[in-house]
């Protein structure tokens, strides 16, 4: 009530009335009304545009190494190590550590020294490498897995739960029994067993192998969402209104189950870095010279105190990299979900504060 | 002069919501003797629940009281937990109004009965048991041993809510709070129930404070009445004043907004020109199955069904819930399979439909559902929900879609800017509004309207009534209106049919049914209708009593 006494008292004083109504009268479809709540949403966009940043800095960095052994294919980066190059000169930290970062962000009027990248600016590793280089490559492996694991696994799974659960019957069931054979097997003895037999197969590889196997999850909570949505009235309405069976899947009630999808789906692509190194150190993925983050950090946790730059970086990278993600599958869900409302800031405040006042 | 159970004075609810106090309910005054029903009456939002829900600071915590609250004597505004818990259950008691969900489904009716009983008073297992079956047999529940073992779910509804009263009896409190308690029953066990309260109060003599929107059930039991709106009192004054001699516009329109039977002129057929005499709608010996599934043998909804609908007329369907008539509505619209029998709707036949001959009717037919909240898809803005008939079919799209959704915004008189706007953002009226938009999209031949007013305010209800007269004059559709309001459907229609168990027990003209029920049941069903004029109410209550 009083809310929208003071909007039409806004709106009188304003000049340009007509305007504001025609524009609140232009027809908006689902599709655009989430598009422009997701670009509102600050929290998200700010990840996206970090998220493309980092993308774009990691792949340039390290360049682009596609191919097998015998004919690789190499596109080079614009950093000059890669990751099989062995400075032979080591670089020395303040206390004599050696293969300490170079890199110094403290701006000289601090600490006298003034701001500089340096040689190595990540430091090097064991055997002198220089571990910017590892860890560019080693973000640029633990994307392409965590990209690749996430389409899978949320297209078969989604695919699979409103199959099952909209049409339940015999299609529910042996498409429900089959996820359960799914979740019995053993996804990493198999992957060991396939990289003890074929050897290295690639990072592309290992990420797809890893999607058919984590799609179980989502599959049973879409599954459970659609069965519960399904029996909904606005479902009879949609079909009442000549709906077929596929738009009111993909149109009605996928919408509504977004936010468990998006829920299950980041949470599965934050856990893709660990099982990744997992299958990795099995042989199976990424294997050495080859690197990526999951498998740095598990190398190098005994030099946590005293070389704990080894494992700063790369944690640096994934929590950056997982918290992005987040970020953005928080804002798609705020955006799909209309009950979801900006907080009030101090403008909102001030902004009513004054409306009252005039009024 | 005794002394009152209940004085309320001065007293003031708010809650905080979004760093404002919103008041809940303004400058209260009133006062219950023994004996004495005080009905508060109110649409929703008007902060009659939560006056009732205050009395015993059961409030949520954003909630801010003032004022005085004083039962026996004792005041309850901001005393200490320990003064709280022994005053709630045993001098304040509550009957809610959702039995179900107010009995806990894993707890025997019983267990909860003695459950009440031995937290306030120093009884043993046995003797409390043995209190517990007198006070079932109390309440009339048939068979007080057997039942003392039942849990809710194995009861009806009716006994439900007598096993709840009978919890709230438990403990001969003084003051009796019911809060809607008779709002989820059908007429008839709404009717037995009232007879329960009435004797109750007269046998225990304890005070009642009665929370409800139904001027029917406030004629017949209340003595006293308190209007309620926006949080304050409207007018306050005995059941004989606030009937007879209102003196607040606001009553004066909210008892005028109440339907009453037989008050209208039966309303001129208006059919479509130069359209045959075909029905729209046609059932023949229908009989729909609810096919077995596990264990739970299958179960027959309707049978034996044959009614017919002409073009501009429109028939009312009335019965109890679980009468099977929802039922009908969805088969006719073909949500649901007939098992026998045969189904025609405008010109086609159904029977044996499958998805892609429903399309045919689809176009033709409209449907309105009963709760506006759940048949609107919550993540669509409401232009797209309207526009998705015609877009379907196929009519229109884009800019001249855009057009025809401002049209029908229009036609129910909603503001064009709602367009954009989610269920969520608009009120019960505005949704169903919404909802017989949609309906109307296509300007269908036939449209079923489920129980479109029922979880309606009645004042919000009399203009949805009066915009769907508008509109069936200027579209002149037919319409099977489903409801278990006979009040409602003497408004509209033309022809009333009435079910029971699946069963068509009576159709026939609106009048013939209403002042000459032919059939025991209908007899039955409107004499169980409470009236809002407690002289009639009481006439008839005591014809009632006397035919047993």
């Amino acid at each position: 009530m009083f809310k929208k006494k003071v909007k039409e008292q806004l709106s009188s004083t304003d000049q340009n009335e007509n305007a504001i109504a025609n524009k609140e009268t232009e027809g908006l479809s689902q599709g655009q009304i989430v598009r422009r709540r997701f670009v509102r949403h600050r929290a998200a966009m700010i990840s996206l545009w970090s998220l493309i940043v980092m993308v774009l800095f990691v792949f340039t960095a390290s360049g682009l190494h596609l191919g097998n052994e015998q004919n690789p294919i190499t596109i080079h980066g614009w950093w000059n190590w890669s990751i099989t190059d062995i400075d032979p000169e080591l670089s020395i930290g303040a206390d004599g550590i050696v293969g300490a970062p170079t890199l110094d962000l403290i701006p000289s009027f601090i600490d006298g020294t003034g701001f500089n990248i340096g040689n190595h600016p990540f430091g090097q590793d064991d055997i002198g490498l220089d571990y910017f280089a590892l860890v560019m490559r080693g973000a640029q492996q633990s994307i392409v897995v965590m990209v690749i694991i996430g389409l899978i696994a949320a297209f078969i799974g989604t695919v699979v739960g409103a199959v099952t659960g909209y049409f339940r019957g015999w299609v529910d069931a042996i498409l429900m029994r089959f996820t359960d054979f799914i979740i019995t097997i053993p996804a990493i003895i198999i992957g060991s067993v396939i990289g003890f037999q074929f050897g290295n197969l690639g990072v592309i590889f290992l990420a797809t192998y890893l999607g058919l196997f984590s799609w179980t999850g989502l599959s049973r909570l879409v599954r459970g969402e659609f069965l519960s949505l399904r029996e909904r009235e606005f479902v009879d309405a949609a079909r009442v209104a000549g709906a077929g069976s596929a738009r009111i899947v993909f149109k009605h009630i996928l919408p509504n189950a977004v936010g468990v999808i998006i829920v299950s789906v980041t949470l599965l692509m934050s856990g893709a870095i660990i099982t990744e190194s997992a299958l990795s150190y099995l042989g199976f993925g990424v294997v050495p010279p080859d690197v990526s983050l999951g498998l740095l950090i598990s190398k190098y946790q005994d030099s946590f105190t005293t070389r704990p730059w080894l494992f700063w970086y790369p944690g640096m990278f994934i929590i950056a990299i997982a918290l992005c993600i987040n970020f953005i599958g928080d804002g798609l869900r705020d955006a799909f979900d209309p009950r979801q409302r900006r907080r009030i800031t101090k403008k909102d405040r001030a902004e009513a504060k004054l409306a009252k006042a005039r009024a | 002069m005794t002394e009152p159970i209940l004085k309320v004075s001065n007293y003031n609810i708010d809650f905080w919501v979004d760093g404002v106090w919103y008041p809940a309910a303004i400058d209260m005054n009133f006062e219950v003797l023994p004996g004495q029903v005080l009905a508060i009456v109110g649409e929703s939002g008007s902060g009659k629940s939560t006056t009732a829900m205050g009395l015993m600071s059961l409030l949520a915590s954003n909630a801010r009281t003032s004022g005085s609250v004083k039962v026996k004597g004792v005041e309850m505004v901001d005393a200490p937990a320990s003064t709280l818990r022994k005053f709630r259950g045993k001098e304040v008691a509550y009957i809610f109004q959702e039995p179900m969900t107010a009995l806990n489904p894993v707890y025997t009716i019983g267990f909860q009965i003695v459950e009440t009983l031995r937290n306030h008073f120093d009884l043993g297992p046995k003797e409390a048991k043995a209190r517990a079956i007198d006070l079932i047999g109390m309440v009339e529940i048939p068979n007080p041993e057997g039942s003392f073992d039942k849990y809710p779910h194995q009861l009806s509804g009716g006994q439900r809510q007598r096993a709840m009263i009978a919890q709230a009896l438990a403990c001969d409190p003084g003051l009796l709070v019911a809060d809607e308690p008779t709002t989820a029953l059908d007429v008839t066990v709404q009717a037995e129930i009232l007879d329960l309260m009435r004797n109750l109060r007269d046998r225990l003599n304890s005070a009642v404070l009665l929370i409800t929107h139904d001027m029917g059930v406030v004629a017949d039991l209340a003595d006293d009445i308190l209007v309620m709106k926006d949080g304050l009192t409207v007018e306050h004054g005995t059941t004989d004043q606030i009937f007879n001699r209102p003196q607040h516009p606001y009553t004066q329109s909210l008892l005028a907004s109440v339907p009453k039977l037989g008050s209208v002129a039966v309303r001129e057929l208006r059919a479509p020109e130069g359209s045959q005499n075909a029905p729209v709608l046609k059932l023949e010996n229908v009989e729909i199955e609810y096919p077995k599934r596990g264990r739970i043998p299958a179960f027959k909804a309707v049978t034996e069904f044959n009614l017919e609908i002409r073009p501009g007329e429109i028939v009312g369907l009335v019965g109890e819930s679980g009468s099977g008539k929802t039922t009908v509505g969805r088969a006719a619209i073909g949500l649901l399979p007939i098992s026998s029998g045969r189904l025609e709707v405008v010109g086609h036949d159904i029977s044996n439909a499958t998805q892609k001959d429903l399309r045919k009717i689809r176009r033709q037919t409209g449907i309105v559902f009963q709760d506006p909240a759940s048949s609107l898809n919550p993540r669509l803005p409401i232009g797209e929900s309207i526009g998705e008939p015609i877009l379907l079919a196929g009519v229109a799209k884009g800019d001249e879609l855009n057009r025809m959704v401002e049209d029908l915004l229009d036609s129910v008189e909603l503001p064009r800017s709602y367009r954009n706007r989610y269920p969520h953002e608009l009120s019960g009226g505005q949704r169903q509004r919404v909802g017989i938009s949609r309906a109307l999209a296509l300007t269908p031949d036939l449209l079923i309207a489920d129980e479109p007013t029922s979880a309606l305010d009645v004042s919000v209800q009399a203009r949805f009534l009066e915009l769907l007269q508008d509109l069936q004059d200027k579209l002149k559709f037919a319409c099977l209106f489903i409801s278990h309001d006979l009040a409602v459907v003497d408004i509209l229609s033309h022809r009333i049919a009435v079910m029971q168990h699946g069963r068509l027990v009576e159709v026939g003209e609106r009048d013939q049914i209403l002042k000459n029920p032919q059939d025991p049941y209908t007899q039955r069903l409107i004499s169980a209708v409470p009236l809002p004029d407690p002289e009639l109410q009481r006439i008839r209550r005591e014809a009632r009593l006397a035919a047993k």
